[in-house]
């Protein structure tokens, strides 16, 4: 239990996905300008990322790792589908981002249109398939573990795009020198905000 | 004052557009509405005229940070003569004016830069010059350790005016509180200058230590797991530490007159240290073998610079959050951020200056929701009515 609220926490502010590893920068710049999209973003990026990780886990544990399909029989036992890795997890990843989006279509059309492309584009938001190669890497040893860190990297990233969706709302009428209105500013509030996220990097949990 | 009155005036012919001294103009009108109550009234549009402008509030709080600095000042000498054993016999003023010494120059580079890029970012932009600066110049020499280099004082300033407030449209405009960003600047680019043991007490080049001087903050003895400082001590600021934030007596005078004459929230400063304290009590719980963990909950209060946070840095009233309940949640989590990254993040010996950034990215957040909250329940109550 202590291993799972550990997770938890670092996977949320320390190993945040925005400021510790710069993941899902694209949607987390341009779906940022109003808090009311962004919330709606965030829940399906937690979401995709809470669905998708565990279940990448599995089909990393029982089919792709090497050895995994000693399952099926014996002697497979020196399999290695490793190398497909990555087209297994984009394919899970895309058809669970159509869910979230048929979703979306039928129960909140008003958020769907305001989202456009950016919804379909979380099949290929970095943080997504980030969150599904760190849980390859971190071999986690059961699936709670993941789901863990899947929800809570979700949150992270949550966190971050409300938190700079706030910060824009707010300095909307501010006097922004021209060159930097937009995307200028937004990038260097992202540089300040990572500066004020470093205080929880290095935290030992 | 008549005859600056008059030199105000007679010049202000070369400012006007057009006139030579033209690019002067901001830095005219700046001293100008400095000395002088303004005559013009605004020509457009309704305006509330009050008696507490950003002059006066910005007036205040250098006058509440009066008493950190001077002892800030005193302790500098105090800390010095100390280390080289000679406090017994140097005198008061003599430990005064080596603190004076030491402090001033960081006082006035940390002005000019400032004051300096403000004039030019006013001059090129068309717009007033604020006083906001006079504080933020104030505060980056208290919080910076007393061995700071000048010119790295002189390059966070620049990076905190700059990027800090000047890109987000000037004063009243930033989200995070200017002062602290130079210090978490420079904390993370030239971390070796900003931290350990040799920076916080001034030590010339020729002085030579006594055996048992260690420079170390309690802070820092504290996580190195020995905890060898008298409370009162810390409370009365005889410490190791940043300039202007070991005394939290000097601090609790200023905290006053900021409370009295409403600059600071008091709200703000209640919330933060019970965070402080509440976050402390839990660690106490939890604390074990650890020995940081274990001390005594409102020990965190007098030492580093959570008191000073809490007075001065949260309750900065533009990067805090606005709404009256969000305060309340705003100065509760920078309290325990604060005492949370002290005490169990080991690459930072000190948790306020990072807690009270976080909270600052996350103060829009928090009275977006607060806000939300309001219109939810008003809304409500409309259709009940209906």
């Amino acid at each position: 239990m202590e291993n799972l609220i550990n997770i938890f926490i670092k996977s949320i502010f320390i190993e945040n996905m925005v400021f510790a590893y710069f993941l899902g920068m694209c949607s987390y710049l341009a779906v940022s300008k109003t808090v009311k999209t962004a919330t709606g973003l965030g829940i399906a990026v937690i979401f995709v990322l809470g669905i998708t990780v565990p279940v990448d886990y599995l089909l990393e544990n029982y089919v792709l790792k090497e050895g995994a399909l000693i399952w099926l029989s014996p002697s497979y036992e020196k399999v290695d589908l490793s190398f497909l890795s990555f087209i297994m997890f984009i394919a899970v990843i895309a058809s669970m981002v159509q869910l979230v989006e048929m979703v979306v279509e039928k129960f909140a059309p008003v958020l769907y249109t305001q989202l456009g492309i950016f919804l379909p584009l979380i099949a290929v938001n970095c943080a997504i398939l980030g969150g599904s190669l760190f849980m390859q890497q971190k071999a986690f040893l059961n699936i709670g573990e993941a789901t863990v860190y899947g929800l809570g990297s979700g949150i992270g990233w949550f966190l971050a795009i409300i938190g700079i969706a706030a910060i824009r709302e707010k300095i909307k009428y501010s006097n922004v020198p021209a060159p930097l209105r937009g995307l200028g500013i937004t990038f260097i509030i992202t540089g300040l905000m990572g500066l004020a996220f470093m205080g929880f990097m290095g935290i030992k949990l | 004052m008549e005859f600056l009155k008059k030199f105000f005036e007679r010049t202000e012919p070369y400012v006007e557009k057009g006139a030579r001294f033209h690019w002067l103009h901001s830095v005219h009108n700046g001293f100008f509405t400095f000395l002088f109550v303004p005559k013009t009234t605004s020509a457009s549009g309704t305006h509330i005229h009050d008696y507490l402008d950003l002059k006066r509030t910005m007036t205040i709080v250098v006058l509440a940070l009066v008493p950190a600095l001077l002892f800030g000042i005193y302790n500098t000498g105090f800390q010095h003569f100390k280390a080289i054993g000679e406090l017994e016999s140097s005198g008061f003023m003599q430990l005064f004016f080596y603190g004076l010494l030491k402090v001033l120059p960081i006082i006035i580079v940390s002005y000019i830069t400032g004051l300096g890029i403000e004039f030019i970012f006013a001059q090129i932009r068309g717009h007033e010059i604020n006083e906001g600066f006079l504080v933020s110049g104030m505060l980056i020499p208290l919080i910076m350790p007393v061995e700071t280099p000048l010119w790295m004082i002189a390059i966070s300033t620049a990076f905190a005016v700059i990027l800090g407030k000047e890109v987000f449209g000037g004063t009243g405009m930033n989200i995070w509180n200017p002062s602290l960003l130079a210090r978490a600047f420079l904390f993370f680019a030239y971390p070796s200058q900003m931290s350990g043991n040799s920076v916080w007490v001034a030590l010339g080049k020729n002085d030579q230590a006594i055996d048992s001087f260690t420079g170390a903050t309690p802070m820092a003895d504290a996580a190195a797991g020995n905890i060898n400082f008298s409370p009162a001590d810390a409370f009365f600021g005889f410490i190791p530490g940043s300039v202007g934030e070991t005394s939290t007596l000097a601090i609790i005078l200023g905290a006053i007159l900021l409370i009295v004459t409403g600059i600071g929230s008091w709200k703000i400063m209640l919330s933060t240290v019970a965070g402080g304290v509440a976050m402390g009590i839990v660690l106490n719980i939890f604390a074990g073998t650890n020995i940081y963990m274990a001390l005594p909950f409102w020990q965190h209060l007098i030492i580093g610079g959570f008191a000073f946070g809490a007075i001065f840095m949260a309750t900065d009233p533009v990067s805090a959050a606005q709404t009256e309940k969000g305060k309340w949640i705003y100065g509760f989590l920078t309290g325990i951020l604060a005492i949370l990254i002290r005490v169990l993040n080991p690459a930072y010996p000190e948790g306020m200056m990072l807690a009270i950034l976080i909270m600052n990215t996350f103060a829009p957040t928090i009275d977006y929701y607060v806000v939300q909250g309001h219109i939810k329940r008003r809304m409500k109550k409309v259709k009940i009515s209906v």
